[in-house]
């Protein structure tokens, strides 16, 4: 009878090619190498200086997301680029792209979008398997069960030449969100809770597993909110065991195995959950009955407080530093904040399941007149999606923008940029000083919270518009 | 990639804690398709004022902190994104070592993997050298110590493989490369334990 495992260690032990020892790190095979424009071009110009190609190009798959406008292109087919450098960084990865035969999900496709988006929606994201990304957000595939992380550029070249990294192997640390979640309190503010609560270094060095009955009430597109932001605390990674939910969302996906291949797989993706009494480094009790819709208050992602609570006082020279920048009040709470900007979208907050929260609450209302609404949907089947629902419509009527799918102001590398001053409420992931546009000030929450935020030209507490919606 | 085995310079100081990837090379930045060249953008928000001019409140425009190859910053410097742009940017502004008693663990990673020495210190040792700006250090990595003016020295754990490609400069592709007989045996293992049934 060996030891019992966690999650993490069955699907770290099953990828292992070389073992680590005291003089190197482990050899860790990675399944799936997901790249994008911003991060690849250097990685690809390392292979060409050196002859070589990519190993596993069918392990490879690539979109436009981050400098690509939102915008539609004019009558000539001419994006509207933000500046000419974005334009060629594009054209770099189609280039490379078909230099070395890697199928580009690109502006042609029907299935272009947030690499984090059209992973899963692809069913290329699997439970059990490693998936790896020049992109900080690839924890979100770890709601799938499978050890997602970001790499660096020069480790985007190592995938793509020998599809293996170099890695030490991480701590383990165990997040147990007990009891439910109460209603109107969704999987966004859960997650800032939580990062509130072990601060945004907390998981350095370590695979956080989500457990508990609050997790495993939650639907996938929650459970990807909340990995996805696991590297807001530090952590190389964020997994979730695959259960029923995993198995019957991923059914019938385009990727996904087929016919007996799918029911094997199954039986093996049930097996792959922490056995009773794996010991992890480190375990965290959330209480969900106790979460409030959170938003934050300061310039990091660990700066988060319920809407409703007063905005603590600064402890320190930081803290301080993010009062003044995010022009914020001790003792005040944010609920009530005037704000310029809502932004709805990103691999965080960009799914189907989010833009219709939003649209549920736009319904039959007006955005506030001094703020400007968008909503960007994650990814062109997203947009296909929510279209086909009339969502568009809402969010139009409602005096929102609706655009083309990418990663749009959630990095704002793309032109959808705040100016300065400006207070955005945004259903992203950082809200690190200038994240936004220079000078500009960010406030992380969830769909609901922006929508209602949008209306009431304040931040607003979702719940008074639900509640008369139900009504 | 260089050897790295010694640096030698003055300390120059940025206390803040969390100091982001966003705040090390903003988004705006990284339209580019070459590392090189990133410097002049290092700290650009914080560096500079908004008519270009330098901000005379940032510390490492002071001028004992100019020429300065050693960076002392607060816990949990470079989290955030996983951008090598921040790495990049460091070394061409002229940083070869930042030290800190937390680093974030992608940054790290990709510093390390640039010749940019992360050094993780205690935090009584890190404390001391943020109270003491533009002190001279010597930091060996071969003896993983940091010399302090008075004698004193510091020791330092560092990643053992990264720190011997670093030594001899070398990256660590080739290392990967040299393991593609493993890479084919362990893909047969998988595709056969698949066909019995039992999936790796």
């Amino acid at each position: 009878m060996s030891a019992p495992r966690t999650l993490f260690e069955k699907v770290w032990d099953a990828h292992l090619v070389c073992a680590q020892t005291s003089d190197t790190p482990a050899v860790l095979f990675i399944d799936l190498h997901l790249i994008h424009e911003v991060t690849s071009p250097q990685a690809f110009d390392e292979l060409r200086a050196r002859g070589l190609g990519v190993r596993h190009p069918e392990r490879t798959l690539a979109t436009l997301d981050h400098s690509t406008p939102t915008l539609p292109g004019d009558a000539d087919g001419e994006r509207p680029y933000a500046t000419p450098a974005a334009k060629a960084q594009v054209e770099q990865l189609q280039a490379n792209c078909g230099e070395f035969g890697v199928h580009l999900h690109g502006w042609d496709s029907s299935e272009r979008g947030i690499v984090h988006v059209i992973g899963p929606e692809l069913g290329a994201t699997l439970p059990g398997s490693t998936i790896v990304c020049g992109d900080s957000h690839t924890s979100t595939h770890g709601a799938f069960g499978a050890l997602a992380f970001g790499i660096g550029t020069t480790e985007v070249g190592h995938v793509l030449a020998s599809q293996c990294l170099l890695q030490s192997k991480p701590k383990t640390m165990a997040i147990e969100v007990d009891g439910a979640l109460p209603a109107g309190v969704s999987a966004k503010d859960l997650i800032l809770h939580i990062i509130g609560q072990i601060g945004i270094a907390g998981g350095t060095g370590h695979v956080i597993e989500y457990r508990g009955a609050a997790i495993r009430a939650l639907s996938m597109e929650e459970r990807m909110t909340v990995c996805n932001m696991s590297i807001e605390a530090g952590a190389r990674a964020g997994m979730i065991a695959p259960d029923e939910v995993t198995f019957d969302w991923l059914t019938g996906r385009p990727r996904v195995p087929r016919g007996a291949a799918w029911d094997g797989a199954v039986v093996h993706w049930r097996t792959l959950a922490s056995d009773p009494g794996a010991r992890f480094d480190q375990t965290v009790h959330i209480d969900a009955g106790k979460v409030r819709p959170t938003v934050t208050w300061g310039t990091h992602p660990g700066m988060a407080i319920a809407l409703d609570a007063p905005v603590p006082a600064a402890r320190d020279a930081v803290e301080q530093r993010a009062l003044d920048y995010m022009q914020a009040h001790s003792g005040r709470a944010m609920l009530g904040t005037r704000v310029d900007v809502v932004f709805v979208g990103s691999c965080t907050n960009g799914r189907l399941s989010d833009l219709r929260e939003v649209a549920a609450i736009l319904h039959g209302r007006r955005v506030a007149s001094h703020v400007r609404m968008l909503v960007v949907p994650g990814s062109e089947s997203v947009r296909r999606a929510a279209e086909a629902e009339g969502l568009h419509h809402t969010i139009l009527a409602a005096g929102a923008q609706w655009r083309l799918p990418g990663c749009s102001m959630c990095i704002a590398m793309n032109g959808d940029i705040a100016a300065k001053g400006e207070l955005v409420v945004s259903t992203s992931n950082r809200n690190f000083e200038g994240r936004q546009g220079q000078g500009a000030r960010t406030v992380l929450a969830s769909p609901a919270v922006a929508a209602a935020s949008a209306i009431a030209g304040h931040l607003a507490d979702p719940r008074q518009y639900l509640n008369e919606a139900a009504a | 990639m260089n050897a790295v085995t010694r640096i030698h310079s003055r300390s120059a100081v940025l206390v803040d804690e969390n100091i982001d990837t966003d705040r090390i090379i903003p988004a705006r930045f990284l339209t580019t398709t070459t590392r090189s060249g990133l410097g002049r953008h290092c700290f650009s928000d914080w560096r500079y004022l908004p008519d270009g001019s330098d901000n005379p409140a940032f510390a490492l425009n002071q001028p004992t902190a100019r020429g300065c190859s050693i960076l002392v910053a607060g816990r949990n410097f470079g989290c955030g994104s996983s951008r090598e742009h921040a790495p990049w940017a460091l070394l061409d502004y002229g940083i070869e070592a930042v030290l800190s008693c937390e680093i974030a663990d992608i940054f790290r990673s990709n510093a390390l993997k640039n010749g940019l020495l992360a050094i993780v210190l205690s935090e009584a040792e890190h404390r001391w050298l943020l109270d003491h700006p533009g002190i001279e250090l010597a930091i060996d990595l071969r003896t993983q110590t940091i010399s302090l003016p008075d004698g004193g020295r510091i020791a330092f754990e560092i990643d053992a493989f990264a720190r011997q490609c670093l030594l001899e400069g070398v990256d660590q592709l080739g290392y990967l490369l040299a393991r593609s007989a493993q890479v084919d045996a362990y893909l047969q293992r998988r595709a056969a334990a698949a066909s019995a049934g039992v999936a790796a």
